[in-house]
């Protein structure tokens, strides 16, 4: 097993190493110094501390998985009765793109109840091959059920990455999978790339988007990744289609589960903030939970949706579902105007890849304008009220001139 | 019936910096705390405890000062708790955590269901939960909104999908994670704080385990590593607009979104 060995005789300044460990792993006790179950095994004591005063021994033995035997990039095809979620496609670009890099193929994974004509319109999007399981006992999502023809198509196709859209059902769905084939899954991927021997590079933001972290799956395959919906960019529909549907039979037995479906009721349809293209986003600017109205106007003028931030949420100001962020949505729209946002990394992390984003704030020091294409230093107060007069003014002209 | 809840303990806050020179990651202070999300998980193994009777027994895992949240969780009502800890553990990514806990969770006992919140504020991943079911070999439901019912060989639960509630029968044993407000978490006891600080916890290390196959657990036993980590940055275009009225800034703003063919 992969260990820290500490050697006393080689550290000076006992506190100046203790100061190191950012989990405050390293103990001492008596002058002796020895390494604690908070130990993360970051090595950073090893790399920056006295030379030589802490060792890291790697395991004797790795057990390397042959890389060659594992081929093509697949994609789970995340749909809800057939009507498949866009992140799929944006998956199969990044997928292609990635494939590109290895000479391997694309393929899409698609289980599910009469979904047979759906499956040909992944192709149009560049799939190489969709592996088809259409079964009556799949209609529903049953997270065994899904995870037994998961396993069956990995066991018959060996890609050797598997790309998961982070969704209700993904994200439950592709630790069951990872878990079962002993390998790595790394969540919420927001920059994937291929190295020539077929490791995933794969970047994720870590504690709360402060640092971003570089994750490698090397020793075991498939590697799995989740990646949100709007992290990547979907490829153009293309006429021509080159793949195949390879249709997957399995043992209705695979497919048992413990989950019984008693009845399933549909939402009532809501304007969400992740699928609005313009979003006009409420911070700690804003002085009381009124005036938000002028943010809604302004919103319904450019046919967007108003969101926040989570004081305002917590302000219980506005519904938990308009929050961006982190521990909120992540959102994607084509214009985002924040107002009174000071721009938390929890909250750039969940809106720094919409297309354009113009941010009002009075502090010119504000962290959003580091996120900001337009950085507008002001009282929203007097700005937004001016704003919504010249939009209306060209309304009222029809659009013609101003 | 008999219910583990797992929780996590904390770092107090996500502020972390990198230091440019050293690449030492830099964290403001120790202080920490239980996960919010598993107060959820609590509270609704204590309301399903106060309904249907029997046993809430919590576990962790991490350094031993990770009995602080076992301790907040018997404050909270749980009856017993259990913390798996030893550095052998450490470095241990979701595969070896969870691995790591479904172990523990045999030597700790027998549970007809367990309950995870959706999902912790540092590793923010909501995976450890569908891999401990996994490791245990027991069905899974994630994002619970609601429990209806519990007989003597299941129990009856929402999962919130994005466009549809699933009402589903779960057979025991099973692992749930619940999603935020789906109980409002009740505040710790004062007296039960005074009742329960002496309260064994039961402490599993590497040598309790059934496995003793050291390469599943910690560092070793983790498939993904940390190649290395880096602060954000932006490479986009960039500009500022200040210094002048808030009438011309208001007209660049509407010429801006003319422009992009919003208006």
């Amino acid at each position: 097993m992969a260990k820290l060995v500490v050697h006393q005789d080689k550290i000076d300044d006992i506190s100046a190493l203790l100061a190191i460990c950012p989990f405050g792993a390293i103990e001492e006790k008596n002058g002796e110094v020895s390494i604690g179950a908070a130990c993360k095994m970051c090595r950073l004591c090893v790399k920056n501390g006295p030379k030589g005063a802490v060792e890291f021994v790697p395991d004797a033995e790795v057990a390397q998985v042959d890389k060659s035997q594992w081929k093509g990039i697949a994609v789970y095809v995340d749909h809800v009765d057939g009507i498949i979620h866009p992140v799929t496609y944006e998956l199969i670009g990044k997928a292609k793109e990635l494939a590109a890099k290895i000479g391997q193929p694309v393929y899409a994974l698609f289980m599910g109840s009469n979904i047979g004509d759906k499956s040909r319109e992944l192709l149009h999007y560049g799939a190489d091959k969709v592996f088809v399981y259409d079964k009556q006992s799949l209609e529903y999502f049953k997270v065994e059920a899904y995870t037994s023809v998961f396993e069956d198509f990995i066991n018959k196709v060996k890609p050797t990455a598997i790309l998961v859209g982070a969704t209700t059902v993904g994200r439950q769905l592709a630790p069951r999978v990872a878990a079962r084939f002993h390998t790595g899954l790394t969540a919420d991927c927001t920059i994937l790339d291929m190295q020539e021997n077929t490791d995933l590079v794969q970047i994720r933001p870590a504690f709360g988007g402060n640092i971003m972290a570089q994750i490698l799956t090397a020793n075991t395959r498939p590697q799995l990744a989740t990646v949100r919906y709007k992290v990547m960019n979907a490829p153009q529909r293309e006429e021509k289609t080159s793949g195949e549907i390879v249709d997957c039979p399995i043992d209705e037995v695979k497919l048992n589960s413990h989950v019984e479906v008693l009845q399933v009721t549909a939402k009532e349809k809501e304007k969400t903030i992740d699928s609005a293209e313009v979003l006009i986003v409420a911070g700690r600017g804003i002085k009381k939970q009124a005036d938000l109205a002028m943010l809604q106007e302004l919103a319904d003028l450019l046919g967007g949706e108003v969101a926040s931030t989570r004081p305002v949420v917590e302000a219980g100001w506005i519904d938990a579902k308009r929050q961006v962020g982190l521990s909120g949505r992540t959102v994607r729209p084509k214009l985002i105007i924040t107002c009174g946002v000071s721009g938390s990394v929890q909250f750039v992390a969940g809106m720094n890849h919409s297309d354009t984003i113009l941010s009002i704030n009075k502090d010119p020091k504000a962290s959003i304008f580091k996120a900001a294409n337009y950085g507008i230093v002001g009282d929203l107060y007097e700005i937004v009220p001016q704003l919504i007069d010249k939009i209306k003014a060209d309304k009222a002209l029809g659009g013609a001139s101003l | 019936m008999d219910i583990l809840v797992c929780i996590k303990q904390v770092p107090g806050s996500n502020k972390v910096k990198i230091d440019p020179v050293t690449g030492v990651l830099q964290r403001n202070g120790v202080d920490s705390k239980m996960n919010p999300y598993d107060l959820y998980a609590l509270e609704t193994g204590m309301r399903l405890k106060e309904r249907y009777g029997g046993t809430v027994s919590v576990i962790s895992m991490g350094p031993p000062q990770a009995k602080a949240v076992i301790y907040e969780a018997f404050a909270m009502g749980a009856d017993k708790g259990a913390l798996v800890s030893d550095r052998k553990f450490g470095g241990a990514d979701v595969l070896a955590t969870s691995y790591t806990l479904a172990q523990g969770i045999r030597k700790f006992g027998t549970f007809d269901l367990m309950i995870c919140g959706l999902q912790t504020t540092d590793g923010d991943t909501a995976q450890v939960g569908p891999e401990i079911a996994e490791a245990l070999h027991i069905p899974s439901v994630c994002n619970v909104r609601n429990i209806l019912d519990v007989d003597d060989h299941a129990i009856v639960v929402d999962m919130d999908m994005p466009h549809d509630i699933e009402r589903l029968r779960v057979s025991f044993p099973c692992l749930l994670t619940v999603q935020k407000d789906i109980f409002q978490p009740r505040l710790p006891s004062y007296l039960k704080k005074q009742a329960t600080q002496k309260r064994d916890i039961r402490m599993f290390t590497m040598a309790d385990m059934d496995d003793q196959d050291e390469r599943r657990y910690g560092l070793s036993g983790s498939a993904t590593q940390v190649q290395r980590i880096f602060p954000p940055e932006s490479d986009k275009k960039q500009e500022m607009w200040q210094d002048t009225s808030s009438n011309a800034l208001a007209g660049k703003m509407y010429d801006k979104i003319k422009e992009l063919k919003f208006i």
